[in-house]
């Protein structure tokens, strides 16, 4: 269940620099960090992220933690050339919305490379899911990596 | 249920207004559709004003009150918001209050100022449309998001970035006799296609511009119509609203925009009408590839035929189906809180035979418009019939 999470994140929240709204968000980035990237998975198989006190799709509350697939699928990309304010220095970059089973995860493709250049995308490319940072402020956010084949 | 009529309709010039401040704006377009409604202000029982961003824009929240003040009007007055579609949320509230004979007089409408931030603040404050944890913190910026359905669409359904640049010159021609329009002037179809990449495949003229500007309608019951002799020809017969999740990777289609299915499903069973009743429609154009989402959600288009349907002349000013012969959000702009009253204002204009393109529909008698909120996690169906 998420709330176990929340419950033990209260406990440390004095040492936890992000803000309370994001206490749930930046443990899951911990988690992906780490290579234990998961969702919040119902008893009907649907899929989300935290926080999440029930299934959006179908209202259940019994929420269990599932691994996310190890790699997933864009379903779709756009390469960004007009960037807001917090994204200013990581422009142009390539955003893609990915299917990792029954979840979907939005993130900024990257190659490893040079971060100055949006690499080649399309859909349909298989990625993993990684953490990055931004080059604008050195916030964290979700980075696929190509994995090779389609 | 009584027959909801607009006695009157006001809109200001929609453009850049850095200098004026809201109060200014919702004063000006209330004072107009007062002045085309002939109905007294202090009859005027309720208020319903929409606004997306104007804590970030004039740091001035609360500002129902104060524009009931510039309207001249002492009501219970309410601020919506539903992002882009807050306007078609408070003509919607509006309309359900008269049907329901709470009120034989309502004032509804909405505005928006953007020019005064810097164009990367506007970027910012828009972007909070968006899920902020899930998709703005991955770089998912306005247009990003609907290039993100303009690639998810292509791949689904086929079609191209010249089909959206059809539908961005069919706007700019539509915009030229507006006298409220911000871009009266004509952008062809390869001078689409050349300018710079906003978010690919979405360019420059893809997009709708930053605009200042305010709606606003006088809507009244049939009985008051009646009992004051208005003039208020156009009724409001049906409204409907759709709801998808936040988040656009959340959600099922990504090429497609349910909560506008929904919403002119319900708004087509209020009023009684089909989509083959249509005649002339308004749609939620800021992107080009938002007025083809559009176009297939009111059931005008089958999905995947949408795209071709400027190209092929279908929704040109004299095609079948004229689709925002104001300019749309496109070429006349979009002070996002004022939008939705304003693609009403502007039906309402098309159908009286008052409209600088009315002559295009002379013959039209149903009238939709469709008002979206963010990447369509809301959305706001309205259908106009003249009265009989």
């Amino acid at each position: 269940m998420s709330d176990d999470g929340a419950d033990a994140a209260d406990e440390t929240d004095e040492t936890d620099a992000a803000p309370p709204t994001d206490r749930h968000y930046a443990e899951w980035l911990d988690a992906l960090a780490d290579g234990d990237g998961f969702a919040l998975v119902c008893p009907e198989g649907h899929g989300s992220l935290p926080p999440r006190r029930v299934c959006p799709e179908c209202g259940a509350a019994d929420l269990s933690r599932e691994p996310l697939d190890e790699t997933g699928t864009v379903a779709t990309y756009s390469v960004v050339h007009v960037p807001s304010p917090r994204f200013a220095d990581d422009a142009p970059y390539a955003t893609a919305v990915a299917d990792f089973g029954p979840t979907r995860l939005t993130g900024i493709v990257r190659d490893g490379g040079a971060d100055d250049e949006a690499p080649e995308v399309e859909i349909g490319d298989t990625i993993a899911v990684d953490v990055g940072e931004r080059a604008t402020d050195g916030e964290r956010l979700v980075v696929f990596r190509p994995a090779g084949g389609r | 249920m009584t027959e909801v009529r607009v006695a009157g309709v006001g809109l200001t010039p929609f453009g850049r207004h850095p200098e004026r401040t809201g109060r200014d704006l919702f004063g000006e377009a209330a004072l107009r559709a007062f002045e085309d409604a002939a109905v007294d202000r202090a009859d005027v029982e309720e208020l319903n004003y929409g606004n997306f961003m104007g804590a970030l824009a004039e740091h001035q929240g609360h500002q129902a009150p104060l524009m009931a003040e510039a309207a001249g009007v002492r009501c219970p007055a309410t601020r919506y918001e539903s992002a882009c579609a807050s306007a078609g949320v408070a003509v919607r509230e509006a309309v359900r209050t008269v049907a329901a004979g709470d009120a034989d007089v309502v004032l509804a409408g909405g505005m928006e100022r953007m020019t005064n931030l810097p164009t990367d603040e506007v970027t910012e404050g828009l972007a909070i449309a968006a899920d902020d944890l899930y998709e703005v913190r991955a770089g998912v910026t306005f247009p990003g998001a609907y290039a993100l359905m303009a690639n998810a669409y292509f791949d689904a359904y086929g079609g191209s970035r010249e089909d959206l640049a059809h539908i961005a010159s069919k706007n700019h021609e539509n915009a030229l006799p507006n006298e409220y329009a911000q871009y009266r002037r004509e952008v062809s179809v390869a001078e689409a296609m050349d300018a710079p990449p906003v978010a690919e495949p979405l360019h420059l003229y893809d997009a709708c511009p930053i605009t200042d500007g305010a709606s606003a309608l006088v809507l009244v019951s049939e009985e008051y119509a009646a009992e004051h002799d208005l003039d208020a020809s156009v009724a409001v017969t049906g409204t409907g609203q759709g709801t998808d999740r936040m988040a656009l990777g959340d959600r099922e289609h990504l090429a497609r925009t349910p909560a506008a299915d929904d919403a002119a499903d319900a708004a087509y069973a209020d009023a009684g009408v089909e989509a083959a009743d249509v005649d002339v429609a308004e749609v939620h154009d800021c992107f080009t590839i938002a007025e083809v989402l559009a176009l297939e959600s009111l059931g005008l288009f089958e999905p995947g035929e949408g795209i071709s349907a400027a190209r092929e002349g279908l929704t040109t000013a004299d095609g079948d189906l004229p689709v925002n012969l104001s300019g749309g959000l496109k070429a006349k702009g979009h002070p996002v809180g004022a939008t939705g009253g304003s693609q009403i204002a502007e039906l309402t204009r098309l159908l009286r035979g008052d409209h600088p393109n009315s002559e295009h529909v002379p013959e039209a008698e149903v009238g939709v418009a469709h008002n979206a909120g963010g990447t369509v996690a809301s959305a706001v169906v309205h259908v106009l019939e003249v009265a009989g």
